[in-house]
């Protein structure tokens, strides 16, 4: 392996990984933000345990989000100098403005909000978590703006080789933008209601499998009535609302993601015909859209792969929205690129050894194929789930199956798998290209760049070895951390985020009074 | 005006890592304290609790610097981060740990998960220090960069005297700057070991610091410069007289006074090269050859001019919110998490 593969398996793999954080920490926050809402609009003791127990959760995620986010800031200027050098120009501003404008207000508002319960007056308690979950959506939106900028360039020109911002106003309103951000901020909300789902599931599973809850004849929950502390009738409340959000979220971000995909497919037919020609492994023009298709999909020569089995007319509906237009397959797209940009990489010495090296256009297939099926696949059948989920929730519990509970509980991976497949399939179709040209007419055609010549020149194979090692074991090593805290506090219940709920069940409990007002609400 | 914008967005860049050094310097401070100045587990909660609620806001000084740079100076960016490769990597790596260890310390109720995560956030703490002041400091003494503004040498071509001495200085910086806060900042026994270490500490503290200061200074300063160095020495005996006669606040303003005079000394030094190439002063990175556009300068200028007035105000409130005094007593008891 060179420098450039190893540069690229490492951003691969510490940006999946932020992202399995991020949208967690968007649609969580969101959802935690309105259930605190509600808490202080009825004042319900419900939602208080729902805000303190979710809340608990959301933070021990936020912060692996937070760590892990820093390696971004940096890692364009670590592996990708020449990459910085070519575009940093335009693709810094939102960079930059993530930071100052939104990043500052999420970490400044979410420690007020984390140690300001009882320090702060309610409403700027409320405030200070709802400016840190706007922010965050933010966040999300200008990191849109510079990743989608590398897949439709535009208000730039080249000015010495690189790129110079001239129109501000076009950069920020791209349109694969605009539609990859709504698209995004769905993508999280689906992880959200999944999470919510599953794990309010397991915990109505095991209040009746406690004996807490019993079902009557015509299968209505009969919450039991004698005292549990913590797992009285409000912590039935708790879970059964948690499940019916849980799941109208999930059905609501299946349809934002279903739309706003498809008005990112009809962009990228236009804009990244070649994206769309091998997430179909389409090798003639045509109409259909592949179920299944078979061949030795890596083999990159296309005329190996037979679809099975298409959906007649889809494609061309996903990419023009009627069900005739021929969608241009690799055979017709390979000499098209091949004479627009070129046939070998040109004799420059910014590429280094890989001057003159001839030009792979075609990105693996394995994984645009079914980067793009399992996205859409694992979303689908999540808003499925939690159709069903929310049939069966309508009389108030969940059946006593263990299988069904553990099912629910898996589910919560199916929306991450699909976030990962999503980006992984826009980031890989994107290839060789680091910034894609552009075909249509609203982008910038002689914007450019390959991969190839992105990666920092000075740095050698050898530390970028040591750092792909460091960080993917310390990502992995920090991941079971997360996981297991996550599981320690969903198996605890509302109790492990609100210590004084078991303090009240246990009287002699030694903590030291509450009413003190010298003792921290919330400490380290 | 036009002409004007990379060096006001070099003053920019250099306000912004003061920040970053005045505020993350008391709380990477406080992280190397954990073991070297705390003795119980309830001191080291203290201790915690005092940066609990402000380190992660005083971080995004640091991701705000970089991603400044990156927008501001694209070339000193890229050539400043690849040159310095294993260093950045292990900073990141650095302050992974430490943010995940203020977070998830108290999340169980083990002496054996603490005593990890003290270790991760004292590790954390002095390499990012180290691996700042390093950083910084060789972006004002040079480093082996080609024309194209890539690192001529190995992985290792940044060990150098500079590097050592800004790494010394940041390190005992925030030590010194983090007791100055634990005097302010806490109360009881705590307080008082803290102000007589620092008594002691002060002195030898900002040595390294006011001599990068000086080398800088020497090496391409002007009258004012020297006069700004002159102001940084006297702010550092100001602090260490104001912190011998118990005025607690004037001495914590002192210090930071004096690492805000110490940097704009060097930043000053320094101007206009932002990265100097010691194979040939044909290759230094100045504030015109490594700037953006003047268009995205003027656009990033607004953006500054709004933004960070309003950061300013925020977390000013936010340290007015948290400004109680936090000791032993105010530390709960650690609450064990079961399953139900």
């Amino acid at each position: 392996m060179e420098a450039l593969e190893i540069a690229r398996w490492q951003f691969g793999i510490t940006t999946v990984y932020h992202f399995l954080m991020v949208p967690l920490t968007i649609g969580l926050g969101l959802v935690v933000a309105v259930m605190q809402t509600l808490w202080y609009r009825t004042g319900k003791d419900h939602y208080l345990r729902m805000t303190k127990f979710w809340g608990k959760l959301f933070l021990i995620n936020f912060i692996m989000g937070v760590a892990t986010g820093l390696v971004q800031e940096f890692q364009f200027g670590l592996a990708w100098s020449e990459y910085s050098r070519f575009v940093g120009d335009v693709f810094g501003a939102p960079l930059a403005m993530e930071a100052l404008l939104a990043f500052f207000v999420e970490s400044t508002f979410l420690g007020l909000w984390i140690f300001g319960w009882q320090r702060l007056p309610k409403v700027l308690h409320l405030g200070a978590l709802w400016a840190a979950v706007v922010a965050s959506v933010f966040s999300a939106y200008f990191i849109i703006v510079a990743n989608s900028w590398m897949q439709h360039p535009v208000g730039v020109e080249l000015v010495d080789g690189r790129a110079r911002m001239v129109d501000a106003w076009a950069v920020f309103t791209n349109n694969t933008a605009l539609v990859a951000f709504t698209h995004t901020i769905f993508g999280a909300l689906a992880v959200a209601g999944g999470f919510l789902l599953g794990i309010a599931w397991y915990h109505l599973w095991k209040r009746r499998r406690d004996g807490l809850d019993t079902v009557d004849g015509d299968g209505k929950v009969v919450v039991g009535t004698d005292t549990f502390g913590s797992r009285g009738v409000i912590d039935h409340q708790v879970w059964l609302r948690s499940a019916r959000i849980g799941a109208v979220v999930a059905l609501i971000s299946f349809a934002g993601t279903a739309v706003s995909g498809d008005l990112q497919a009809k962009l990228m037919f236009e804009q990244q015909p070649m994206k769309m020609a091998a997430a179909e492994a389409a090798c003639h023009d045509g109409t259909g859209f592949s179920v299944l298709s078979v061949g030795n999909l890596g083999s990159q020569d296309c005329d190996d792969i037979v679809a099975v089995f298409e959906v007649p007319g889809l494609l061309s509906f996903l990419a023009n929205g009627d069900f005739t237009t021929e969608v241009k397959g690799v055979n017709t797209l390979l000499p098209e690129y091949k004479e627009q940009y070129g046939q070998t990489l040109p004799d420059d010495p910014m590429y280094g050894e890989r001057a003159g090296m001839s030009i792979d256009y075609l990105p693996v297939m394995e994984v645009t194929y079914w980067g793009f099926r399992i996205m859409i696949g694992f979303g689908a059948l999540a808003a499925f789930a939690a159709l069903v989920a929310l049939w069966i929730l309508r009389k108030g519990t969940v059946p006593e199956s263990r299988w069904l509970m553990r099912l629910a509980v898996f589910g919560i991976l199916a929306p991450f798998g699909a976030n990962s497949a999503g980006w992984i399939f826009t980031e890989m179709g994107r290839q060789p290209f680091v910034v894609a040209p552009n075909p249509d007419p609203s982008g910038i055609d002689g914007v450019f760049m390959f991969t190839a010549a992105a990666v920092s020149p000075g740095v050698s194979l050898a530390e970028l070895v040591f750092s792909l090692v460091a960080l993917t074991l310390v990502y992995a090593v920090l991941l079971v951390v997360e996981v297991k805290l996550l599981f320690t506090y969903v198996r605890g219940g509302v109790a492990s985020a609100m210590p004084e709920l078991a303090a009240r069940h246990d009287d002699d409990s030694s903590s030291r009074g509450k009413d003190d007002d010298d003792v921290l609400s919330f400490a380290y | 005006m036009t002409e004007l914008l990379p060096t006001i967005w070099f003053i920019l860049i250099s306000v912004l890592w003061t920040g970053f050094l005045f505020l993350e310097g008391f709380d990477l401070g406080v992280g190397m304290l954990m073991k070297l100045f705390a003795r119980t587990d309830r001191e080291r909660r203290v201790l915690l609790n005092t940066v609990g609620p402000v380190w992660d806001g005083n971080e995004v000084w640091l991701v705000t610097a970089v991603g400044a740079t990156l927008a501001a100076f694209p070339l000193w960016y890229a050539s400043l981060l690849s040159t310095l490769y294993l260093p950045f990597i292990l900073v990141l790596l650095a302050l992974i740990f430490r943010a995940v260890a203020f977070e998830y310390r108290g999340k169980m109720n083990s002496d054996q998960w603490r005593r990890r995560w003290d270790l991760a956030i004292f590790l954390g703490s002095f390499t990012a220090a180290a691996g700042i002041g390093a950083a910084l400091a060789l972006t004002t003494s040079g480093l082996p960069l080609n024309e194209n503004g890539d690192r001529v040498g190995g992985p290792f071509v940044w060990v150098t005297f500079d590097a050592f001495l800004g790494a010394a200085a940041v390190v005992l910086f925030c030590l010194a700057h983090a007791l100055a806060f634990l005097v302010l900042k806490t109360d009881g026994p705590i307080r008082e070991r803290a102000r007589k270490l620092l008594i002691r500490l002060l002195p030898l503290a900002v040595v390294p610091l006011l001599l990068w200061a000086a080398t800088v200074h020497l090496a391409g300063g002007t009258v004012w410069t020297g006069l700004i160095l002159a102001v940084a020495v006297a702010a550092a005996a100001a602090s260490w007289f104001a912190e011998w006669s118990s005025h607690d606040g004037w001495g914590f303003i002192w210090l930071g006074a004096a690492l805000a005079a110490s940097l704009a000394c060097i930043f000053g030094s320094a101007y206009p090269v932002v990265l100097p190439s010691t194979l040939s002063d044909a290759f230094n990175l100045t504030v015109e050859n490594a700037s953006s556009s003047p268009y995205t300068l003027g656009l990033m200028s607004i953006v500054a001019a709004v933004g960070v007035p309003l950061v300013l105000a925020y977390q000013g409130w936010t340290y007015w919110v948290f400004r109680k005094r936090v000791t032993e007593k105010s530390i709960p008891d650690a609450h064990s998490v079961s399953p139900l």
